[in-house]
């Protein structure tokens, strides 16, 4: 593994570790959280603190430590969690999301935008450190956990009698097998500590077996360190905090009558009956032995002492937690698209071996077809399961996109309400990927521009909490992605003065609202006017309207003066799977997205009315909707004349119903979606393909641009320009 | 990949040699992906007369174009001794229906002419060179010059 894949594979880990920092701080705010929350919040910062250290990036371990501090004051309930220390933390975490970012672009990430964060991280650390008086019962009261220590403990706490000058903490430290194989290295960690402090260091090599009973994957070697002029076991947990779970360590504080010369003889003499590789063992004794010492413990000892027998708890929390913590795997997407493009086979080719053996005459009830179904039923599982590797929720990227909306609603003083909606609507990871940029953009737009101030919204009788909403849902065979605001909607005056002001249309020209608002998307439109830090910086909506159309997408607006405005992205599932209606239409078979299916309906002859030549329509219970021929619209033979009776379909799509005659209605089912453009293009009222049963491909209808070719009046567009 | 490639290889150029509306042509072999039987493709709609329609490969969907159609040779009778040629352009992979598929030539970049007609408007032919072997003369096809614009017309 080379060191960049090792850095990418820190700063995958450290988004997985900010989105579960994010989840405890939304548990915190919903009120929904218990100390394993807390826990977790602090573990995600503290993973973080720890790796950035291990690749060098001080900055982070410099933000992330302050922040820790603070968090480790509310887990060790010194802090209570007030509304201001949760608007801290959020922010801090926001911020941290930022330089994480920052530093996974440009390899480092400056201090100076999180400085006054820090300073007030700090402040609040010291608050409580200085009117909380020393409180080690309810510190430690979670170590509990562990009801091998508590009589450690029990000891611990009365006894910080006198006074020592010289502080220092007597260290055992035993790698376990799994130190050594995830490439550890003690030296590392005894280099780290010497930096700390003066640091001597014995190694207890008793537990050695001879040569014929060596392991060589074993761990026999034991470190009895004593660290001198240190007080803090924190920093010392810091430097193991990489080893958590892999090695036994145990901290205390040196005593103050204690033989410096013999200080490490008695734990290793315990040992050699406990090999390490597989028992907890080891972790009982030196917390035996070191009682009597503990007793004269320093009083300055009394609160790292607390946090010395609490750390050790850390990390084994730590491990039991991070089962429950959902956890990722990265994958080449290129792997999970050829497992998906061979699953879609083997589908097929049940479906071959079964009309082969049908034409064997092989009955319906014979064993063979059993096992048959059974093979049908498993490729079905594997390929959803294989299906759902790919897609992804949205909720990372609103959860992301949250972080934005609080910041620019900071930047801006205005007071936001954040609402998502749809967070587990899927989407294929690579456009989710690059949803990420458009959707912060128009965000910030939302707080900056769409929303007025809270002055404003007053006077206008809004309440003052502006709403920004950002809802995804499946939609006729698309993901749309919808940005609204409850704002003063668009200024139309204003933006068709820029664009006159900017040449962007011709001083004559009369332009429809609609064509008004789509100015916003004209390279180099930007209505602010002062240049915000947030937005306004001229590349603004062409921007992400480049973005989405390269996703194979499509943004809209929708505004209502004095109400807001919507902005719509609507978006291809490329590989996602679709309800579909399978249908016949001529002589190739088609498929209808069940989404915008309303009902199918075999009318009467005398429902269908001719209007003027060729156009026709069907009356469904009153109303008069326009009928499609599919055949004659997409240019295919058509089996069954006009005089046959045929199957219709009634759609909805884009606000309109049409009735779209179809020759046969075969099946409704679930089908992959193939894309169109990867090799051939965009088709107009295709949407995509899919491979039947049989191996042949099925063209997948576009509802909506369907009704939009079949009534091209309702779109501003002329039609040729579609097909240019 | 491409040209550099294979002339610092001493020279040496292999080529699929195919016959398409009467005419010989031949096309590199590292642009051909596989040579297959032709099957019944599912017809698209709005499309050029040359585009056939789609095939299932191996679970991808790619379009079938008549080479013949295409070139502006007049449209390939379609029967089952044709064949499909999967070739990738760039990223994207096609089929092109030929008549028949012959040989492979492994040929000196040497002995390719130049392609002595001129276009009047001055743009890239796509025939790109001329190559005689044995008593016939092969059209060398520069398939990306020849499938420039496509996916883009339709979006």
């Amino acid at each position: 593994m080379s060191n960049d894949s090792l850095r990418e594979t820190f700063f995958a880990e450290c988004e997985e570790l900010v989105e579960h920092l994010t989840e405890g701080l939304d548990a915190l705010a919903s009120g929904e959280w218990d100390s394993e929350t807390i826990h977790a919040i602090f573990r995600a910062v503290h993973s973080i603190k720890g790796a950035s250290g291990a690749f060098g990036y001080s900055d982070l371990v410099t933000f992330t430590h302050a922040y820790e501090t603070v968090l480790d004051l509310i887990r060790s309930d010194a802090l209570d969690i007030t509304p201001e220390i949760l608007r801290l933390i959020t922010r801090a975490s926001d911020a941290l999301a930022v330089l994480v970012d920052t530093t996974r672009q440009e390899g480092a990430a400056s201090l100076d935008p999180v400085r006054d964060l820090i300073a007030e991280l700090d402040s609040t650390a010291k608050a409580v450190s200085a009117d909380a008086p020393p409180e080690p019962d309810f510190v430690f009261a979670p170590v509990t956990l562990l009801p091998i220590e508590v009589p450690g403990d029990a000891d611990d706490t009365p006894a910080g009698a006198d006074a020592a000058a010289d502080a220092g903490l007597v260290i055992s430290f035993k790698p376990l097998a799994s130190f050594y194989v995830n490439g550890h290295e003690p030296q590392r960690f005894l280099g780290a500590l010497a930096e700390l402090g003066d640091l001597s260091v014995r190694c207890d090599s008793q537990s050695v077996p001879p040569l014929d009973a060596f392991d060589f994957d074993g761990a026999y070697l034991t470190w009895h360190l004593r660290l001198l002029g240190v007080a803090d076991a924190d920093a010392v947990n810091d430097i193991f905090a990489f080893a958590a779970g892999l090695c036994d360590l145990e901290i205390r504080p040196v005593g103050a009558g204690e033989d410096l010369t013999d200080w490490s003889v008695a734990p290793p003499a315990a040992e050699p009956d406990t090999p390490a590789d597989t028992l907890p063992g080891p972790d009982i004794s030196p917390a035996v032995t070191p009682s009597p010492n503990v007793s004269a413990a320093p009083v300055p000892a009394a609160s790292p002492a607390p946090a010395t027998e609490k750390s050790p708890p850390a990390p084994r929390g730590a491990n039991k937690a991070a089962n429950p913590i959902q956890t990722t795997l990265r994958v080449d997407p290129e792997r999970v698209d050829r497992l998906i493009n061979s699953v879609g086979e083997l589908i097929i080719n049940h479906a071959v071996i079964s009309q082969k053996l049908e034409s064997c005459g092989v009955g319906n009830d014979s064993e063979i077809m059993a096992a048959l179904d059974d093979y049908r039923y498993l490729a079905r599982e594997i390929q959803e399961g294989v299906m759902s590797i790919r897609a992804q929720p949205v909720k990372t990227l609103f959860q992301r996109m949250g972080r934005v909306v609080r910041e620019a609603a900071d930047a801006t003083g205005k007071p936001v309400n954040f609402i998502s909606e749809g967070e587990t609507t899927e989407i294929d990871k690579t456009i989710l990927e690059r949803l990420a940029d458009p959707l912060t953009h128009m965000l910030r737009n939302s707080v900056d521009h769409g929303l007025e101030s809270a002055e404003k919204r007053r006077a206008a009788g809004k309440p003052e909490l502006g709403k920004v909403r950002l809802t995804a849902a499946h939609r006729s065979g698309n993901v749309v992605i919808e940005v609204a605001d409850d704002g003063a909607g668009l200024d139309r005056e204003r933006i068709l003065a820029k664009a006159l002001d900017k040449g962007l249309v011709l001083p004559d020209a009369k332009l429809t609202e609609a064509e008004i608002d789509n100015l916003l998307f004209a390279p180099g439109f930007s209505t602010a006017d002062s240049i915000t830090n947030l937005s306004g910086r001229g590349v603004g909506m062409d921007v992400v309207k480049t973005t989405i159309a390269s996703l194979g997408g499509k943004v809209g607006i929708s505004s209502v003066h004095g109400q807001g405005s919507t902005f719509t992205i609507s978006l291809p599932l490329t590989l996602a799977v679709l309800d579909g209606m399978v249908i016949g239409v001529g002589e190739e078979t088609m498929v209808l997205p069940l989404a915008s299916v309303v009902e199918t309906v075999r009318p009467n002859r005398s429902d269908i009315h001719e209007i003027g030549s060729g156009e026709r329509v069907l009356s469904v219970r009153g109303a008069y909707v326009p009928v499609v021929d599919l055949a004659k619209t997409f240019g295919m033979h058509s089996a069954g004349s006009l005089k046959r009776d045929r199957s219709y379909v009634l759609l909805d799509a884009g606000g309109a119903s049409i009735a779209v005659a179809v020759d046969s209605i075969q099946d409704q089912r679930q089908v992959v979606i193939k894309s169109l453009e990867g090799n051939y293009g965009a088709v107009n009222g295709i949407a995509a393909a899919t491979i039947l049963g049989d191996g042949k491909i099925a063209l997948i209808i576009d509802s909506e641009a369907l009704v939009e070719l079949v009534s091209p009046r309702r779109k501003n567009r002329p039609l040729i320009e579609l097909e240019a | 990949m491409t040209d550099d490639d294979t002339t610092d290889r001493g020279n040496i150029i292999e080529f699929v040699s195919l016959s398409a509306g009467g005419q010989g042509f031949c096309v590199e072999i590292t642009s051909i992906r596989e040579i297959r039987r032709w099957s019944q493709v599912t017809a698209l709609p709005f499309s050029e007369d040359s585009v056939l329609g789609v095939m299932n490969l191996r679970g991808a969907v790619i379009p079938i174009v008549d080479l013949a159609g295409r070139l502006g040779l007049g449209t390939t009778e379609i029967g089952s001794r044709n064949i499909v040629v999967v070739v990738a352009i760039g990223s994207r992979i096609m089929g092109l229906l030929v008549d028949s598929v012959s040989e492979i030539l492994s040929v000196n970049s040497e002995t390719i002419r130049p392609n002595p007609t001129l276009r009047r408007d001055g743009g890239t032919s796509h025939v790109t060179g001329l190559l005689p072997v044995e008593d016939v003369m092969l059209r060398v096809l520069d398939l990306s010059a020849l499938f420039a614009n496509e996916g883009e017309e339709a979006a």
